[in-house]
């Protein structure tokens, strides 16, 4: 699914990514942990396509294709999905012109024929009461007003509705109380399929009592410093990220 | 002695000054207009054309952008009518679920034989200015002057001394006109040429209209157009204006005045769209006369290359309780420069005031330019009057945001820009006219895309 290879990656001539390495295979939920300012937001980024990092080395292959000679929007046409840590409020552009704007946008990139209006209605309609989203908040302007959970809860629909083959969850339980965390992490379980991979940010390993995952990558410094399988969140959980960090300096 | 150094008449004045010699004694009107005439035209003599020495026109400097001036435009003769009403279709389609009364201007005169002068409701009366002028009442005489209001500004002289074209629209007292009266002011493009034009339009108590001011003309036209609206809205009337704007050639010039006085209760919207055309200087001198009058002034300014738009507006609340509003956004690109000049003035008895005015600028590329100029001039003490201006570049995250969900970046730029301007169209009451405009301001937008 997701091959990155040695990449290495800087912002404003500041090296973020240093010579990481990742696998995540079909069907896989692939957990990064790591402290603050390991990069660990940056690498999500990198891999989304966002303006202004330049990556120095390395490559980063979705099933086989080169991403990195993609721009954002295309590589979210190939299948990447970013959920953001803070979902971006958008004023004066409802929700629902929003995803009807993109999931044609993708349609379209891909040479596929773009949704009727009353098809398009329909998917988002299932797809927001499957979510417990009410129809008025696609109504309204897109994140504008909403709460945290209900923020976190329209990426997850947006998810479903875009229906990404590589999606990468930012923190996607910051912000939440126990309640939306359940809602939201069933909203990403029902998305697992074995087509469909996962890379799960994450400070802490709550998260990952919900959306339990293959493997558990520690980040420090740029890199991968330690992977092991879901256990290892527990290990991290009690005893902090020290022991890692210190193999990567 | 006088010291003061008197600067040298530019070509493009000694013309004018020719112009104005040679055409006075064919200039429509009765004697009492010829006399406006002449003192308006001595007093666009001593000041000469605006440079930027002159505050109001700081940011647009008239003299040096007017290189030549351009001949004045003729009457169309009757066999060019035909042919102009062809062009018209074209040019001009009709706005979509709008069922309008359409008022012709040809080069700015008014061509009752492309208007639909026979579907005017009782209780509408129109008329070419050309004839009102000759007819000579006093009161519309005087009413066409808008006194107190622009005093002093040389381009409004100007219009005053030519002024040839345009037309006079009277609603009687409670008509509330169903169908809106779209003026549209269609440019013969027969050869560059000045254009001025001054046209009245008046409510009676408790009236009802809304008012298009459409400008149309070709791609490539290269015009000076100096044109004046006067607005009378009298106790308890309605006015809904909304005013699309031509775009001209790039070397054109272009001053549009609107000047209105509001009576008791009154209320006035006004909307403009500019889409660049050269050189264009809006201005507006609103004043409100009686007590509990309402105005909203919008508009949406979308500039590239290197248009120039400059939006002044004066605000003078004479009489207590009146709300005032001002709405502008502004998106400009290329090396394209945006002027907002917005000055409320609150009079010593207007008391109870409610102003409001707010200018916001987005600039697409480093060499656009937005001048931001909010005033308030406030000499009562018991007001609410407030004003924003901001000038930012499109958000970073938000359009990172929309393309990591598909949309390539113009798109999403444009769905940004158009969100951002809507908070101005949004004030546009008329709903298909509101539709119509969203459209022109998605056009914009994807000529953008494509360039």
């Amino acid at each position: 699914m997701l091959e990155i290879r040695n990449l290495h990656a800087e912002i404003d001539g500041k090296k973020i990514i240093n010579g990481l390495s990742l696998t995540v295979n079909d069907g896989e939920i692939a957990a990064i942990m790591g402290p603050n300012g390991s990069g660990k937001s940056t690498l999500s980024y990198v891999i989304s396509g966002r303006d202004g990092y330049e990556v120095t080395d390395g490559e980063i292959l979705l099933n086989g294709a080169n991403v990195l000679e993609m721009d954002a929007s295309e590589r979210a046409a190939a299948g990447v999905f970013l959920a953001f840590q803070y979902p971006l409020e958008i004023p004066g552009v409802t929700t629902m012109t929003f995803l009807k704007a993109c999931m044609n946008a993708q349609r379209k990139a891909r040479g596929e024929a773009e949704f009727s209006t009353p098809d398009f209605m329909k998917r988002v309609r299932a797809g927001a009461d499957k979510l417990g989203v009410p129809q008025d908040m696609l109504r309204r302007a897109l994140n504008v007003g909403f709460s945290g959970g209900e923020k976190k809860r329209m990426e997850v629909l947006q998810m479903s509705l875009l229906e990404p083959t590589f999606a990468i969850l930012d923190e996607t339980d910051s912000g939440l109380d126990i309640d939306a965390l359940r809602i939201v992490s069933e909203g990403v379980n029902a998305l697992r399929d074995p087509k469909r991979s996962f890379l799960v940010i994450t400070h802490y390993q709550r998260l990952l009592d919900y959306i339990v995952p293959d493997t558990v990558h520690v980040m420090s410094k740029g890199r991968i410093v330690k992977t092991g399988g879901k256990e290892l969140a527990l290990e991290l959980e009690a005893n902090g990220y020290k022991d890692f960090v210190g193999e990567a300096a | 002695m006088n010291a003061r150094a008197t600067p040298p008449q530019t070509p493009a004045e000694a013309k004018i000054a020719a112009d104005y010699l040679g055409a006075r004694l064919s200039l429509p009107g009765v004697a009492a207009v010829g006399a406006w005439r002449d003192n308006s035209f001595e007093a666009f003599m001593a000041a000469g054309l605006p440079t930027r020495r002159v505050e109001a026109w700081h940011y647009t400097d008239l003299k040096r952008a007017l290189v030549e001036a351009l001949p004045i435009a003729t009457p169309p003769a009757a066999t060019s009518v035909l042919a102009q009403g062809a062009r018209l279709a074209s040019l001009c389609p009709r706005i979509e679920d709008v069922d309008s009364l359409r008022v012709v201007l040809v080069d700015g005169h008014f061509i009752p034989a492309l208007s639909d002068v026979a579907r005017l409701p009782q209780g509408v009366t129109l008329r070419s200015l050309a004839d009102a002028l000759v007819d000579g009442d006093a009161r519309l005489i005087q009413a066409l002057s808008a006194p107190g209001l622009g005093k002093g500004d040389a381009a409004l002289s100007l219009n005053a001394a030519f002024m040839q074209g345009g037309f006079v629209l009277d609603i009687a007292a409670g008509v509330e006109v169903a169908h809106p009266i779209e003026v549209v002011s269609l440019s013969s493009g027969a050869a560059p040429q000045a254009i001025y034009a001054r046209s009245l339009v008046r409510l009676g108590a408790a009236a009802k209209l809304t008012l298009i001011e459409m400008e149309a003309c070709d791609k490539d036209a290269f015009e000076q157009r100096n044109c004046a609206l006067v607005c009378q809205v009298a106790d308890d009337a309605a006015l809904e204006h909304v005013f699309i704007v031509a775009e001209l050639a790039a070397r054109s010039a272009h001053v549009a005045h609107l000047l209105v006085s509001l009576q008791a209760r009154a209320a006035f919207n006004s909307f403009t769209l500019a889409r660049g055309g050269g050189l264009v200087r809006r201005q507006v001198f609103l004043r409100f006369d009686g007590e509990y009058a309402k105005a909203q002034l919008a508009g949406a300014n979308l500039l590239k290359d290197r248009d120039h738009w400059d939006t002044t507006l004066i605000v003078e609340h004479v009489a207590p309780h009146c709300e005032s509003r001002e709405y502008f956004k502004s998106v400009l690109d290329g090396e394209s420069t945006g002027v907002y000049q917005g000055k409320v003035i609150v009079a010593p008895g207007a008391q109870k005031t409610d102003g409001a005015m707010k200018s916001h600028a987005i600039l697409l590329s480093d060499g656009a330019t937005m001048n931001n100029k909010p005033e308030l001039e406030i000499f009562a003490d018991d007001v609410v009057c407030g004003h924003g201006a901001t000038v930012a570049q499109l958000d970073e995250d938000q359009l990172f945001y929309a393309q990591a969900r598909g949309l390539p970046k113009h798109e999403a730029e444009a769905m940004l820009l158009e969100a951002f301007v809507d908070e101005a169209t949004d004030r546009i009451e008329n709903e298909p006219i509101r539709t119509h405009v969203v459209g022109l301001i998605g056009d914009w937008l994807a000529a953008r895309r494509r360039a």
